[in-house]
């Protein structure tokens, strides 16, 4: 049998987060001896990187009908591929394209679905996922009672091993119903770096006074390589924009590095952030709350602090790693 | 237009997060309930302002228990029409997704709003399952939702920016903060709510897909390590030697 995997490409190239999905796909099949089938849509140049990660068999399709983004559409084209593969389990990672895709997939197939999953399966065990809740403050252990299965994998939460196959590279379509969304258009952020991938992040709340001083936060970001982001009363403010509010109620983020400037960590605000594999705070209270969850503490002020660590930055010249 | 707004119940969002039975159960002690934000400040909202603008209905779904009614209620007192409550605990997505599209079917509507996840399970899986149900199209993420006729004009949230896109009723959609301002029960919508009807509707069978075993906590972060303000570039140094992040 196979594990068959959406694999998301943007601007022509597969997206990093489907390496990720595949390399969690390979990961499970090692323990079941699956074999891993990656399904791709559109014009993509690259499909053969997904061998790297595992991939054995690539199939790609390129419907017209998928021109747009057709959440039901794919939905259709992977269940066929899952007929034909004959897969029992259909991997996504859980961003804004499995969170669309994924729901559509598991209803049409009858299959349970888990979203958010942190981990593989327990093989050995009662079969069950865990998977992120609460916003982060808890995990649950969730067991799929259906034959088929659809697992959603939050973003950044298994190492992304490498397998070196040789992917074969099919073409792949099926008949699709009709294409009812019509976009428009698409307004790209001007940022190369999206909150939602980036690896390290500097943020900065309140504390920071006003606009005009995230000057020296940007110029921190851009030593370390990381992207900026701010808490809720920031953006409400208009001091930046609201694709950087992070939070229970705006972007959830699980960077390798999160660094909170001016932030006095509000549960709501570490609903957003608490996934971060480490966590360093810049704050005048030492009583702030956010230490509670940092792992790396200064106390201190951010107007004195921030550029003295922009000037040891630049001197270990950390910016291309 | 006739709207359909899907409400769920959830805990407060500075609820404390502590599980019973074995850590089987949420612990519901001193926990105090609300409309999952989403469906309350988004779905809800821009579902009332569309109704206001070109006529129509407002109906709030909840699938749940006689529990839920103070909270429906309150979708009420902010302006919907009336409620519908389907009375069973669902024990996962598909079985709350199968009733609602079941009810929304016999009902007929011209849109179904629902919000992008509840804060409690963080699914992001309901109004996607609703969409495949009603075999209708599926807009996730949404941030902008204007109608002009039958057509809508929805702007919606995608990887490192935003798509504008049409689409014609009836569809399912999800939808995220942008949508519209949270609005604030009065008085008058307070008392009113007390005489708008809140049908409660028994559940078509269907089988749960997946059950929850269990519950864990994170482990507890250990203590903070304290660097001085004085030499912030030790910061960097333990960022690369001892985390090995940069
Ligand atoms: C339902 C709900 C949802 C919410 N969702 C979110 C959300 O998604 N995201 C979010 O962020 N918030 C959210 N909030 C708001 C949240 O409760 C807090 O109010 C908010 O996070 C506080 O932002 P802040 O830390 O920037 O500001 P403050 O709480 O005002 O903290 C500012 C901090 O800066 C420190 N400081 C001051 N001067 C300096 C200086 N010179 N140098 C260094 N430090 C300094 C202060 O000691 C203080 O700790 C939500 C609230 C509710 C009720
Ligand atoms: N029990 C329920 N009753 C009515 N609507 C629900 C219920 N559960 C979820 N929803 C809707 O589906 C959305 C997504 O929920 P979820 O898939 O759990 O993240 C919510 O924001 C609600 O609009």
């Amino acid at each position: 049998m196979s594990i068959l995997v959406y694999s998301n490409a943007v601007n022509n190239k597969i997206h990093k987060s489907a390496h990720e999905a595949v390399s969690y796909a390979a990961q499970l099949a090692e323990k079941t001896s699956d074999s891993v089938t990656a399904i791709v849509v559109g014009e993509v140049s690259d499909a053969d990187s997904l061998g790297k990660f595992g991939a054995n068999k690539v199939l790609h399709s390129k419907n017209e009908k998928l021109n747009d983004f057709q959440p039901s559409l794919i939905a259709q084209l992977i269940q066929a591929a899952a007929e034909a593969e004959g897969a029992k389990t259909i991997v996504f990672i859980h961003d804004l394209v499995g969170k669309s895709i994924a729901p559509v997939l598991s209803a049409r197939m009858g299959a349970g679905l888990v979203s958010g999953a942190v981990d593989l399966p327990k093989i050995d065990g009662d079969g069950s996922i865990k998977k992120a809740v609460f916003s982060g403050k808890a995990y649950a252990h969730v067991k799929v009672n259906t034959a088929a299965k659809v697992i959603s994998v939050m973003p950044n939460s298994l190492e992304k091993k490498e397998f070196n196959v040789d992917a074969t590279i099919e073409s792949f379509d099926a008949d699709l119903g009709d294409a009812k969304i019509s976009v428009k258009e698409q307004k790209m952020e001007s940022t190369d770096l999206p909150l939602t991938e980036a690896e390290k992040v500097v943020s900065a709340g309140r504390g920071l006074k006003g606009p005009e001083n995230w000057g020296m936060i940007e110029e921190l970001a851009k030593e370390l390589g990381a992207a900026t982001a701010c808490s809720r009363p920031v953006s409400d403010m208009d001091w930046r924009p609201h694709h950087e509010h992070v939070g229970q109620t705006g972007v959830a983020i699980r960077p390798n590095l999160y660094i909170a400037v001016g932030i006095s960590g509000a549960i709501q605000h570490l609903a957003g952030v608490n996934q971060s594999k480490v966590i360093v705070v810049i704050n005048t209270d030492p009583e702030a709350p956010f230490f509670k969850s940092a792992d790396y503490g200064i106390v201190g002020d951010a107007f004195e602090v921030v550029p003295k660590l922009v000037e040891a930055a630049k001197s270990m010249n950390l910016s291309d790693n | 237009m006739k709207i359909l707004v899907c409400i769920s119940k959830v805990p407060d969002t500075t609820a404390k997060i502590a599980f019973t039975d074995n850590n089987t159960a949420f612990d519901t002690n001193g926990v105090s309930f609300i409309i999952n934000p989403y469906d309350e400040w988004y779905a809800l909202v821009r579902g009332l302002e569309i109704k206001e603008a070109q006529g129509g209905s407002v109906t709030v779904l909840n699938v749940g228990e006689a529990d839920n009614d103070p909270t429906i209620r309150k979708a009420l007192a902010i302006g919907a029409d009336d409620a519908v409550r389907i009375n069973i605990n669902p024990k996962d997505a598909q079985q709350a997704a199968k009733q609602i599209a079941h009810y929304a079917s016999e009902n007929g509507f011209d849109m179904v709003l629902c919000g992008k996840e509840t804060i409690d399970y963080n699914g992001s899986q309901v109004a996607g399952m609703v969409a495949a149900f009603l075999d209708q199209p599926f807009i996730s993420n949404a941030i902008k939702l204007d109608m002009d006729g039958n057509t809508a004009k929805i702007e919606r949230d995608i990887q490192g920016g935003k798509e504008v896109l049409e689409v014609n009723t009836p569809f399912v959609l999800s939808a995220a903060k942008g949508m519209a301002e949270a609005r604030i029960p009065n008085m008058r919508g307070i008392m009113a709510a007390r005489t708008k009807p809140l049908n409660v509707v028994e559940p078509t069978a269907f089988d749960d897909t997946t059950e929850v075993l269990s519950y864990e906590l994170p482990p507890a972060k250990g203590d903070c390590k304290m660097v001085s303000a004085d030499n912030p570039a030790e910061l960097l140094e333990l960022l690369r030697n001892e985390a090995k992040i940069i």
